[in-house]
């Protein structure tokens, strides 16, 4: 079984995105089950670049990637260590 | 020392300018800048002064960092009771004017009275001296830096100017110096009109001395460059992707204020985004963004420098614009773009190139834009008033509100009086998005709490540069907190609160603040200043400072009513995102806020309080 999700990957980490995308985002099918943490390795995305880890919106700490697995209709977006004003 | 231990003190009615010496006892307890200015300001003005008569006050001041060789020591402040909201107003700026007063041999200047004629003053190390600026009068802020520099025949002194909309004391006129660097908020440059000052020009050949100890200030400021040279954050992310980075981030959280607050999330928000900015433009191929910029002395480098699309409808026909030039910083880009539903950055880019080069502060100015353009779809605002169409999403009237407003043309003239009076005039007081009168800058504190807290009691009216608990609660700087909840919230806006007080007054920028705690600036401030500038003494003077800004506002009229939100935000809650049905709980941190302060249940220091810091 597989999911649809958007895959969002900003600033320095949008070099990451599998061809494709339009912009930050991508649409990916993916295994039902699959959790935050894989997709961070799936896409090879450096673990200390992925510092903002957001699935629609909310805020996943590091200590739960490896648990949360992602849904139906998903949204993860993913920063580097960024901040603003 | 830090200090040079000089103030100049202009009298604009005399026209005279006098030397005096720095109250020491005053920089010990109130260390400088912000907090020190502010302390001259309540010692020798009325807080109930009207702000743009010649009985208020103006001070420019350095802090005793500023001009040094710690990281970021290029800023100034400017401090005066602010026509926008009529409560303290401090507004800092970066650039290199604030290091050159310092290499002048000057802390800081004291405008007083009101000059009869337009005037600039210009200083030259200690020579300081009014002139005739009948020939600058009218002249935008970029026209008045070009045509000093030619009369002094110098390219290298440093100005601060106000443009037309400061001369036409537009409540949220700013003061420009370098160009595109601004002390942005509270309508600073109102004041400066006001007083028929038109320009401060510098040139300071002095350099910095008496720094307390000379060895152990190359120590502190060298191991404080490498924290925000090893820092992700200061070290790659702000130089790459300056603050507009957080356009995405605000956004994807539910928290970016949309179409005067009506939403929390913005279909355009990537239209926008610092990622935006790095794309190439269908049109000529280039990219907006042409480089980053430094103020003096700064490591991180945060400023944007872009190149407007010369072929886009606003600049087709305007080729003065067509260079580079500053912008698009996170704040303009929002308050112009999203508050308005505006998703197209040229459009933006320029209605800020115009507020920097007529001095307006695009924070209030945009927010005052989305305001009247809810108006306008309510149909209380008609075509006829505006004297075009102007709902939510139209950049061709925000292109014409900001030349009308900065030039105080038409209904501009309106739009200058901020959303607070414009909402009022027209029967829908509710509709302003500000606290204390000053419009909100680029959080929407229902999907971040703290925030809610941080506008409702800035001593400034809604400010995100009073305590910016984003960090904390967004940006998991020092530690994560939860945005969506109130829990723990007072006592961490309070701690941003006097920590950013104690940033303000040494004279650097609180973006170190992403790397820098308070640790990493002591001994910075230890080595420069003379005396005792512990943890603890800095932790309080930060805590005296804030406490000092609040006594100015109780006793300029303010009371607890007015820490406060509009009812959008504590009624009506967020549609979408994850604040989704979610209101902030402002009646839930207030009353802990103010006990935590040691402050009475309405709001006023206790007697113990101001005791205990000396107030
Ligand atoms: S961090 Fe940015 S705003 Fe602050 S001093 Fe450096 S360049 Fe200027």
């Amino acid at each position: 079984m597989t999911i649809r999700i958007a895959f969002k990957l900003f600033a320095s980490l949008s070099d990451y995105l599998p061809s494709g995308h339009r912009g930050n985002r991508l649409e990916l099918e993916v295994d039902e089950g699959i959790t935050v943490a894989e997709m961070i390795r799936r896409y090879n995305v450096p673990e200390r670049s992925a510092h903002l880890v957001l699935v629609n919106g909310h805020f996943v700490p590091p200590s739960e990637r490896s648990r949360k697995r992602l849904a139906e209709g998903d949204e993860l977006a993913i920063w580097p260590p960024i901040a603003g004003g | 020392m830090g200090w040079n231990r000089k103030v100049l003190r202009v009298d604009l009615t005399a026209g005279t300018c006098t030397e005096e010496p720095l109250n020491m006892q005053w920089a010990d307890e109130y260390l400088g800048s912000r907090g020190l200015a502010t302390k001259y300001l309540v010692a020798e003005t009325d807080p109930k002064v009207d702000p743009l008569s010649p009985d208020n006050k103006m001070i420019m001041a350095t802090g005793p960092l500023t001009g040094t060789m710690a990281s970021t020591g290029g800023r100034y402040t400017v401090v005066t009771k602010g026509p926008l909201t009529g409560a303290i107003a401090c507004s800092n700026s970066g650039g290199f004017f604030g290091a050159e007063m310092k290499f002048a041999g000057w802390d800081m200047v004291i405008f007083e009275g009101k000059s009869d004629k337009p005037v600039w003053l210009y200083i030259e190390n200690d020579k300081a001296e009014l002139r005739d600026a009948a020939g600058l009068w009218g002249k935008s802020c970029w026209e008045t830096e070009e045509k000093i520099k030619e009369e002094l025949q110098d390219p290298l002194v440093r100005i601060s100017s106000i443009g037309v909309s400061g001369e036409n004391e537009v409540l949220y006129a700013c003061i420009v110096n370098d160009l595109h660097r601004a002390a942005g908020r509270s309508g600073v440059g109102a004041v400066m009109g006001s007083k028929n000052l038109k320009a401060v020009a510098i040139r300071g050949t002095k350099g910095v001395s008496g720094i307390k100890d000379f060895g152990a200030f190359l120590k502190a400021t060298s191991d404080a460059k490498k924290v925000l040279a090893d820092n992700a954050v200061t070290g790659q992310g702000l130089p790459k992707y300056g603050t507009q980075v957080l356009m995405n981030v605000i956004n994807e959280i539910g928290a970016l204020p949309t179409r005067n607050h009506r939403d929390v999330q913005f279909e355009d928000a990537s239209k926008i985004s610092a990622e935006a900015m790095h794309e190439k433009r269908e049109s000529d191929g280039k990219t907006h963004l042409v480089t980053n910029a430094a103020c003096f002395g700064c490591t991180i480098a945060c400023g944007r420098i872009s190149e407007i699309d010369k072929t886009h409808f606003t600049v087709k026909n305007s080729p003065q614009y067509w260079g580079a030039s500053g912008g698009l910083e996170y704040e303009a880009a929002w308050a112009l773009g999203a508050a308005n539903g505006v998703g197209d950055l040229e459009a933006l880019q320029y209605a800020n190139l115009i507020c920097n080069e007529q001095g307006m502060d695009p924070i209030s100015f945009g927010a005052t834009v989305g305001a009247a353009m809810e108006l306008y779809e309510l149909g209380i605002l008609t075509d006829d008033i505006i004297g075009m169409p102007a709902p939510f999403g139209s950049a061709e009237a925000l292109a014409k509100m900001v030349e009308m407003t900065a030039l105080g043309e038409g209904f501009g003239k309106e739009l200058a009086l901020g959303s607070k009076r414009l909402c009022e005039k027209y029967g829908r007081p509710e509709l302003s998005m500000s606290v204390k009168g000053q419009e909100f800058p680029a959080y929407d504190s229902r999907g971040i709490q703290g925030m809610g807290l941080a506008y409702a009691t800035s001593n400034r009216g809604a400010c995100h540069l009073r305590g910016y608990t984003v960090a904390s609660e967004v940006l998991g700087i020092p530690v994560k907190t939860d945005p969506l909840t109130t829990d723990g919230k007072p006592e961490l806006v309070k701690a941003f609160q006097d920590a950013t007080a104690v940033f303000d007054s040494a004279g650097i920028c609180v973006f170190t603040s992403f790397a820098w705690t308070l640790a990493d600036v002591q001994p910075q401030v230890a080595a420069a200043c003379e005396g005792d500038w512990s943890m603890e003494k800095l932790n309080e003077v930060g805590e005296r400072i804030w406490n000092m800004e609040r006594m100015f506002n109780n006793a300029a009229g303010f009371t607890a009513k007015d820490d406060n939100l509009p009812p959008r935000l504590t009624e009506e809650p967020a549609k979408t995102g994850p604040a989704k049905g979610l209101v902030n709980g402002l009646a839930k941190m207030l009353p802990e806020y103010y006990q935590v302060r040691g402050w009475t249940p309405g709001g006023e220091p206790t007697a113990e309080t101001r005791a205990r810091l000396g107030l």
